[in-house]
């Protein structure tokens, strides 16, 4: 256990249940993913500390860290 | 010297009087293959042995060939030895680094019966069979072979050593550390930018990996300022040590670079030897210590290593680079020969022979595959006595145990020399490493003919011969900038930068990476015995990619990661294939730079330090009572509470499910997840986590509740209770609590950030015990007096209340998981003990009866209630019996996909109760489910057992299981089949509800 845990892609948006091509719409939110080299944007669980869900914006291939947030500040970045 | 009856001998005949910077004044003893040899404080296990007249340390992986020492450093590749014994018995060490200290044992590795004469010895007569891809065409089929016969016959004849099967008695350390500057090695370039941004105030690491500062200043002869290399060192160490921002670190590899924060600032790994040059670490210090240090600025300083040259029989005893030559010469005192030559491609190797003849070593020959060299160092040379041989390469040795002859040809002519010493210079390969961990490509320049660092990472430079400033002064002028810059962009005002002044160096080089013309296995990789030819073969068959070229061969892939082999594989493929170095490419290198033990990354976390051990407020009381333990996550709870004369925990958990279900028992459950959920909208997040709905739920009352995560699988069940207006109390299963909290996090700050709800996890902060049996309630009457009315009107089933008692705030809750009539109460844990204390004397005359968890799981098995073992992760709620709760009305999380057609077929495996058709048959929970006559199979297969119990109720073993249409089958016959603990029983398939189906029990 370490002070952060990884979830993954932020995109993750949860698709309206009540379309008509929910089905197919909640299968690509939850299976598919983009898994670009470079700049992404992540969700990190703040497990010790203040239980904060953040928004991090890094770079897969170099692992710097480009911009945190917490998640449910909206806005883009510090 | 020493002799075959192990007589002792502590003569070092190679050791000479003039030279080293060992300490004579204290004499070591040590045992090599156990024979017995002496030393001095300051040698590694190396010099000490070449002291000693030891050449042959070690036997080649593939061949078992006779192998002697190739460097002085960490990069060796031959000279693996196992160290200490016992428990401490460490396989692959390098005896180039392993500090000398009294007592010292040490094996060499991979040869059988001895290093002196190894029966291995033979592959190499069969060595056209063992070429490149070797292992992947000869063991290739059949298939069912492998585990048997190829595997075990590999495993035997490719030993790199031996662990020890002892559990590891030192400690480990972990250290976070933060600093402006972190200079990687201390070499003539790391010192002197540590010195630059000390001297400002900046807050400086110096790592080194030796366990002496100064790099090749040890090895080497040249004079800074006038003053001797050593000299130096010691006065800059002195100041640096004055300085009250600069920690140096000895003994400490930065093995890794990692991730950098928004500050710029990047995290690197260390790992320090503390204790390793000790024979035991001192009481309460570790023997290691990983080090994780943040640094604004980092200075890569790590150096060069020397290459070899790829030529015929280039691996006997008695062959190394010409730096380890003179680090063994002017270091450490010991000369590595009595009949020197030297073969180089540039002006460095004439520096090896100089040092030589200052040595006293007689040089017989100096040849250089370039047709022209300064004449100055020619005649130097030639006056020294060697002869030069211009335009020249050494194309064959001879010598099993020990290098006798070389054979030179050069100039249409062909020359033998009787040496026993040949130092190599194949030119210098920079340390790129760390600049590459991040993703960073190294950069060819083919002005110095080597890989140099490419695209670094942000906040790392490089300084010295890691990028290619081969000359010292030129090394002294990048480490004092650098560390000047660092210290200025850290914020620190900019000081003077230090200078030193140093002779002149030549330092040309004509690269010569393979003698073509030579003949017998001319080595490029020698830890993993790969040949020119294995390269050539490798290139024939079409493997010419860099990363196919490894691994096809192996170059490059044992525990030295090719550091001098790599480059010289690329090189001999370029050549190949006509392609230049950089077109080949290189392999991406990885962490760690030298391999770091594993109980340096585990640190203390270790047995039960793994993680911590968490108890329940009553489990004093528990221990009191006799409790057996289980681990229940980070939990320890009572499985069971043993009676004097009972022969078997069976027995003892029968006599406890009898009691409750007779009378009445009390069970911690205090370990359940509790979390406080309040807020305008907390019905409706409720809502939305559950499949069920909870907006319905009245103030007081409890539900059960089922939650999916998104992809339509059960996650977690339990209840939850509204102990007052908008203020909810879920219970989660033990296993997930933490799961479940972050879960539903995410939904409230991710999903629905707009919702008023807050939680918080409460589970420490509530004691909690059930007291299930027909005479619970007359206990708990007895208990609370008049806090509560518990009459089935007042408080019926899946009522909750909270309220005070003795001035204590506390709850209860009329939930059951064992079918009885049963309450939850729960207190603040301050007071957890107290109540279980108060529980139990007031139940004293009705013989209330301490239960624990393995009698939960029974009760709840003959219940038929799910538990961990039905919520595996592949369950739908449908597949549990529990689909018709999925509410039609609103959205919840799992909702769409959970309607998927493959999580809705009718086929899947559904819950079903199971029964052996011989009462007295044993059933195991993971037995797979069969036809009647069906061969056990993949196809045939129709479900499993999960949970199973010995059921006092029903007086035989009933289970819970997933049967493919289970819930249509009831009545019919199957076959329970459990291969691996030999259970074969013919079962029949029932409801999973075995006791009190009506649930009567419950509303009394």
């Amino acid at each position: 256990m370490s002070e952060f845990s990884y979830r993954g892609d932020a995109a993750f948006q949860r698709p309206d249940a009540a379309a008509a091509d929910a089905g197919s719409r909640y299968v690509e939110a939850v299976y598919l993913r983009t898994n670009p080299a470079g700049p992404h944007e992540e969700l990190w669980y703040h497990l010790f500390g203040c239980r904060s869900w953040i928004k991090v914006r890094r770079d897969t291939r170099t692992h710097e860290i480009l911009a945190v947030r917490a998640a449910d500040a909206g806005g883009s970045g510090s | 010297m020493s002799d075959s009856r192990g007589r002792i001998s502590r003569q070092q005949p190679n050791r000479l009087q003039r030279l080293g910077v060992v300490d004579r004044s204290q004499p070591l003893n040590f045992q090599f293959d156990g024979r017995r040899y002496g030393g001095f404080a300051g040698d590694t296990v190396a010099s000490a042995l070449l002291a000693a007249g030891v050449r042959l340390v070690g036997r080649s992986f593939k061949y078992h060939r006779p192998r002697g020492l190739l460097t002085a450093g960490s990069e060796e590749p031959n000279a693996l030895i196992e160290l200490r014994g016992g428990a401490r018995r460490e396989p692959n060490t390098r005896a180039t680094v392993a500090e000398l200290f009294e007592g010292l044992e040490a094996r060499s590795q991979n040869s059988w019966p001895g290093v002196g004469f190894d029966l291995g010895a033979v592959n190499s007569l069969l060595s056209p069979i063992f070429v490149a891809g070797f292992y992947y065409k000869t063991f290739m089929w059949p298939a069912a072979l492998w585990e048997k016969l190829y595997e075990p016959l590999i495993r035997r004849a490719a030993g790199l050593g031996r662990a020890t099967h002892e559990a590891d008695p030192d400690s480990y350390d972990k250290f976070h550390a933060f600093c402006d500057l972190l200079v990687i090695g201390a070499g003539p370039a790391g010192l002197a930018a540590a010195l630059a941004a000390g001297r400002s105030g900046a807050r400086v690491i110096l790592c080194e990996e030796d366990f002496i500062l100064g790099g090749r200043l040890n090895g080497d002869r040249q004079l800074i300022d006038e003053m001797s290399g050593r000299d130096w060192v010691w006065q800059i160490e002195a100041e640096l040590r004055s300085l009250s921002g600069v920690r140096i670190l000895p003994r400490t590899t930065v093995f890794g670079a990692y991730d950098a924060g928004l500050t710029g600032a990047r995290t690197y790994g260390a790992l320090e030897r503390v204790c390793d040059h000790l024979a035991v670490p001192p009481a309460h210090r570790p023997r290691q210590r990983l080090w994780k240090i943040v640094a604004r600025h980092a200075v890569l300083a790590a150096g060069a290593l020397e290459r070899p040259i790829v030529f015929g029989d280039n691996d006997r005893p008695g062959i190394m680079t010409g730096a380890a030559v003179r680090t063994y010469l002017n270091r450490f005192g010991v000369a590595p020969g009595r009949r020197a030559a030297v073969f180089t491609c540039g002006d460095d190797g004439w520096r090896t022979a100089a040092d030589l003849k200052h040595a006293g070593v007689a040089v017989e020959a100096v040849i250089d595959s370039r047709t022209e060299a300064d004449p100055a160092l020619v005649r130097a040379a030639e006056l020294g006595g060697a002869q030069v041989l211009l335009g020249s390469q050494v194309v064959g040795t001879a010598g099993w145990q020990r290098l006798s002859r070389i054979t030179v040809r050069g100039g249409g002519r062909t020359a033998q020399f009787s040496v026993d010493l040949l130092a190599v210079s194949g030119g210098w390969n920079p340390n790129v490493a760390l600049s590459t961990h991040l993703g960073g490509k190294p950069r060819w320049s083919a002005g110095l003919s080597a890989f140099v660092p490419g695209d670094l990472p942000r906040g790392m430079s490089v300084a010295g011969a890691c990028g290619g400033a081969w000359a010292l002064g030129d090394a002294l002028r990048e480490g004092a900038k650098a560390g000047a810059q660092a210290a200025t962009a850290a914020g620190y005002a900019a000081g003077s930068i230090p200078s030193w002044s140093c002779a002149g160096e030549r330092v040309g080089l004509t690269p010569l990476w393979h003698v073509e013309s030579s003949t017998g296995k001319a080595f490029v990789d020698f830890q993993h015995d790969v040949t020119s030819e294995d390269v050539a073969l490798a290139a024939r068959e079409g493997y010419r990619s860099v990363e196919h070229l490894k691994r096809y061969t192996t170059l490059g892939m044992a525990t030295d990661q090719g550091k001098t082999s790599n480059l010289n594989g690329l090189a001999i493929m370029a050549a190949l294939t006509e392609r230049s170095i950089p077109s080949v490419g290189t392999t991406t290198a990885r962490p760690p730079f030298t391999p770091v033990s594993i109980g340096a990354l585990a640190g203390p976390h270790r047995g039960k330090h793994f993680r911590p051990t968490r108890l329940t407020a009553g489990h004093d009381w528990a221990k009191e009572r006799g409790a057996t333990f289980v681990e229940a996550g980070q939990w320890l709870r009572a499985q069971w509470f043993a009676r004097s004369g009972e022969s078997s925990w069976q027995e003892t958990v029968s006599r406890e499910v009898r009691a409750v279900r007779a009378g009445v028992g009390v069970c911690d459950v205090s370990t359940l997840g509790k979390i406080d959920i309040q807020g305008a909208d907390a019905a409706a997040f409720l809502d939305r986590v559950y499949i069920n709905v909870f907006s319905s739920l009245p103030v007081g009352k409890s539900r059960y509740g089922l939650m999916l995560r998104e992809d339509g699988f059960v996650m977690d069940d339990g209840t939850t209770a509204q102990i007052a207006k908008g203020h909810y109390l879920m219970s989660t299963t033990t296993a997930n609590a933490a799961g479940v909290m972050q879960h539903l996090e995410h939904a409230r700050q991710i999903l629905w950030p707009e919702l008023d709800v807050q939680i918080v996890s409460v589970t420490e902060q509530w004691a909690q015990y059930a007291v299930a049996g027909p005479k619970s309630r007359e206990l708990l009457q007895r208990l609370l007096g008049d806090a509560l009315d518990l009459s089935d009107g007042a408080f019926p089933y899946l009522a909750c209340a909270e309220f005070s008692w003795r001035n204590v705030r506390a709850r209860l809750f009329r939930i059951s998981f064992s079918g009885e009539l049963a309450y939850e109460l729960a207190v603040p844990a301050r007071f957890g003990d107290a109540a279980i204390r108060a529980i139990m004397s007031a139940g004293a005359s009705l013989d209330v009866t301490p239960y624990g968890t393995e009698a939960l799981g029974v009760m709840r098995i003959e219940k038929g209630h799910v538990a961990g073992n039905e919520l595996n992760g592949t369950t739908t709620a449908t597949d549990l019996g529990l689909g018709r709760m999925m509410s039609r009305k609103k959205d919840f999380i799992g909702r769409v996909l959970a309607e998927r057609p493959g999580l809705t077929d009718p086929e899947r495996p559904a819950l079903v109760g199971i029964r052996p058709v011989d009462g007295s048959a044993r059933l195991y929970a993971g037995a797979h489910f069969l036809q009647i006559g069906a061969t056990p199979s993949l196809e045939n297969d129709q479900g499993y057992l999960t949970s199973v119990a010995l059921s006092p109720m029903l007086g035989t073993w009933i289970g819970l299981g997933f049967l493919r249409r289970g819930p249509e089958r009831h009545g019919e016959r199957i076959r329970a089949f459990c291969p691996i603990r030999g259970g074969d029983a013919e079962v029949e398939v029932v409801s999973p509800v075995f006791f009190d189906p009506q649930g009567a029990r419950l509303h009394v």
